[in-house]
């Protein structure tokens, strides 16, 4: 069964695998297809109600890898956990990786994903070389910023419209050993955040923070900031790669485990974990970057009726912004376990309508319930005033009104589409659903 | 460092059993139909560690050419550690029922073939006086169903060609394994409703090499598959005549 990871919307659809790179274009005779790696991403973009999806984790070999250059090609249905397995020991690691290993070379190009470096690294996007697109009239196009530009630029971030990626090259970055250095600060609110984003952008290559946002009056926006940099020779040259050992959780847990009471009783625990409000020491990259990685189907957690994630992006010149987003999430009294905040960089991806781009973003986590529907509703009205914007990787909600104010870029995207690709997303946001 | 054969290699078992001695840093020789996925493997197992990595496109009904191949990849290696037999169709039941001419191409597919290259490697092996043949045959071999009896009965004569085999090359020290999956999630089985019983690729190919280290002469992947056909092949037949499975 595929599905997507907030194992909402629920749809009916077809599956036609690729299992070659070699193979020819699918036939599905009318109906439309979308490629599908992992069902990482948390919405729709990767699901095709009452059409095909193409799973792609077949094309799962490595093509070339230079030790020497850290220039990695492989086919798109490789994970990000397959390439660190394999890079790091020889000294090498991800550009950039978002808060997951569990996704494709080939969906982290087409959702042009992020993570804690894009203030000082950009996107995936911004480290892809070259890929190679199969399109449905047979044609494999080699895209990079010098050939077929466009379709380059309209693949990255194109939510995997623009034609299946068959294997894509990116370049790596050295490390000398598998350690993260990292500085923990514990905040009291939103002005803290600030004050610590300031002091720790220039020098920490990774910067993120958890958010407890079922805190309300002045310890609104009180957290835990985290600034990270690859260690150095000081923290030894051990390259190993620790085995993943997830805790896999077998079962839908029932829907009244996650209350607003064991949710806000989480939050002030987490909050208070860290007795002292700084303190600086080595951890190893699976704990740094992928914390959830450790509880396999954690999104069983939320039980049968799925989770929604909420990302947005919203400047931060105006501090008030992001304020009224909290106040609101706050009074809602709508908890989320997970809420992540981040100050986004100005390098510009490649991608035409690329989530990222300088700002602050905020994430939150929560089941699927009316009352965190009307949530959103109130959210996006925020958002879309502001100027923000939504993530497409994570959405299932945004209207194809909101859509069009937040990628007022995406008609652009248009032309670049193949005509045989569509996604229950794309429908939604272009209004061809209704 | 081991010298390991695998035929059938572009299968998605197989391919996942080369990662893991490709992760040993062993020397590899692939054999398979299509010469560009072989390829695609080697590249891939190269980077993944092996030391080496040879490949041999044979279709292998084409028995005129088994002699050769073998030749090839015994010269190349320098011997065999290990070979795995992992090549086979599935078929399709209700075509095998209306027109010998598929039963035939199932049992030539999965059996006559085996038969023909394990005659071969038999021999090389008991002079070499050491070893590990490696056949995957099924538990559909067990016991014959009216689903699917013309695969089951390939796999029982693939079961039944290597239990034989194994009492002949005893005495030289070399052993023979039989591997018998239950369903797996690969592209042979794409067409399937996939359910609790299911395994992936990879943890297959975790039994066979840990069958093939131990040494095991039979192997029910996962191990709870010799359970079910343990309950399976103790239903009196005139039940089991009536069973829908």
């Amino acid at each position: 069964m595929y599905q997507s990871w907030g194992r909402y919307p629920h749809v009916t659809q077809d599956t036609a695998p690729l299992f070659w790179r070699g193979d020819a274009f699918p036939d599905t005779k009318n109906k439309s297809i979308i490629p599908h790696g992992l069902g990482r991403s948390y919405g729709d973009v990767c699901l095709n109600d009452g059409n095909v999806i193409i799973p792609m984790r077949n094309l799962n070999h490595f093509i070339s890898f230079d030790t020497k250059t850290g220039l990695l090609t492989c086919e798109s249905g490789v994970s990000l956990a397959e390439i660190i397995k394999l890079v790091v020991p020889h000294g090498w690691f991800l550009p950039v990786t978002p808060g997951t290993k569990f996704v494709t070379v080939g969906g982290a190009i087409a959702n042009d994903v992020h993570g804690k470096n894009h203030h000082v690294a950009g996107t995936f996007g911004n480290h892809v070389k070259s890929f190679v697109l199969l399109r449905s009239d047979g044609n494999r196009l080699i895209c990079s910023p010098n050939e077929n530009s466009e379709l380059y630029s309209a693949t990255i971030g194109g939510m995997g419209l623009t034609g299946i990626i068959l294997q894509a090259t990116i370049q790596l970055i050295p490390i000398t050993n598998n350690r993260i250095a990292v500085t923990s600060v514990k905040f009291k609110c939103l002005d803290d955040f600030f004050a610590l984003s300031e002091r720790f952008e220039k020098d920490a290559a990774y910067t993120v923070s958890w958010i407890d946002c079922m805190a309300k009056g002045k310890s609104l926006g009180r957290g835990h900031f985290m600034a990270g940099n690859h260690a150095g020779d000081e923290a030894g040259t051990v390259l190993t790669v620790p085995p993943d050992k997830g805790i896999p959780i077998p079962i839908d847990f029932p829907e009244f485990v996650l209350n607003n009471l064991s949710i806000k009783l989480f939050n002030t625990a987490y909050y208070h974990r860290q007795q002292v409000r700084e303190k600086s020491f080595l951890a190893d990259f699976n704990s740094f970057f992928y914390p959830l990685d450790s509880v396999l189907d954690w999104n069983r957690v939320y039980g049968k009726r799925g989770l929604l994630q909420y990302q947005c992006l919203v400047p931060y010149e105006d501090t008030s912004v992001i304020r009224s987003i909290l106040q609101t999430i706050s009074d809602s009294g709508q908890g989320s376990f997970l809420a992540v905040m981040k100050i986004m960089g100005n390098i510009p991806s490649p991608g035409i309508i690329s989530f990222s781009g300088p700002g602050i973003t905020l994430a939150l986590d929560f089941p699927v319930t009316s009352n965190v529907l009307a949530l959103f509703k109130k959210l996006d009205t925020i958002v879309r005033s502001a100027g923000g914007r939504l993530y497409s990787a994570k959405d299932s909600c945004m209207t194809a009104e909101d859509f069009k104010v937040f990628y007022p870029d995406w008609e652009r995207l248009v032309k670049y589409i193949d005509p045989r690709f569509s996604s229950s997303f794309w429908r939604r946001v272009t209004g061809e659903a209704e | 460092m081991s010298k390991v054969c695998i035929i059938g290699a572009t299968s998605a078992i197989a391919q996942a059993v080369a990662r893991i001695y490709a992760g040993r840093r062993a020397d590899l020789y692939l054999v398979g139909r299509d010469d560009s996925r072989l390829t695609t493997i080697a590249d891939d197992l190269k980077i993944r560690g092996a030391s080496s990595v040879q490949q041999f496109a044979l279709d292998l009904t084409d028995y005129d050419r088994h002699d050769e191949m073998i030749a090839r990849a015994w010269g190349t290696l320098g011997g065999m550690d290990v070979v795995l037999i992992a090549h086979g169709v599935l078929g399709v039941q209700d075509d095998c029922q209306k027109n010998f001419a598929e039963a035939k191409n199932v049992f030539d597919a999965n059996f006559t073939s085996a038969a023909s290259l394990l005659t071969l490697l038999a021999n090389k092996f008991e002079a070499q006086k050491a070893g590990t043949i490696a056949v995957i045959s099924s538990v559909a071999g067990d016991r014959g169903r009216k689903s699917n009896y013309v695969y089951g009965a390939s796999k029982a004569a693939k079961t039944v060609f290597t239990d034989g085999l194994r009492g002949r090359l005893l005495p030289s020290g070399v052993n023979v394994l039989t591997i018998k999956p239950g369903f797996v999630d690969t592209p042979m089985t794409k067409d399937f409703k996939k359910g609790l019983l299911w395994a992936s690729a990879d943890g297959i190919a975790k039994g066979i090499v840990k069958a093939i280290d131990k040494k095991k002469d039979i192997a029910y992947l996962p191990f709870f598959w010799y359970w079910i056909m343990c309950i399976i092949k103790h239903i009196p037949e005139r039940i089991f005549k009536k069973l829908s499975i």
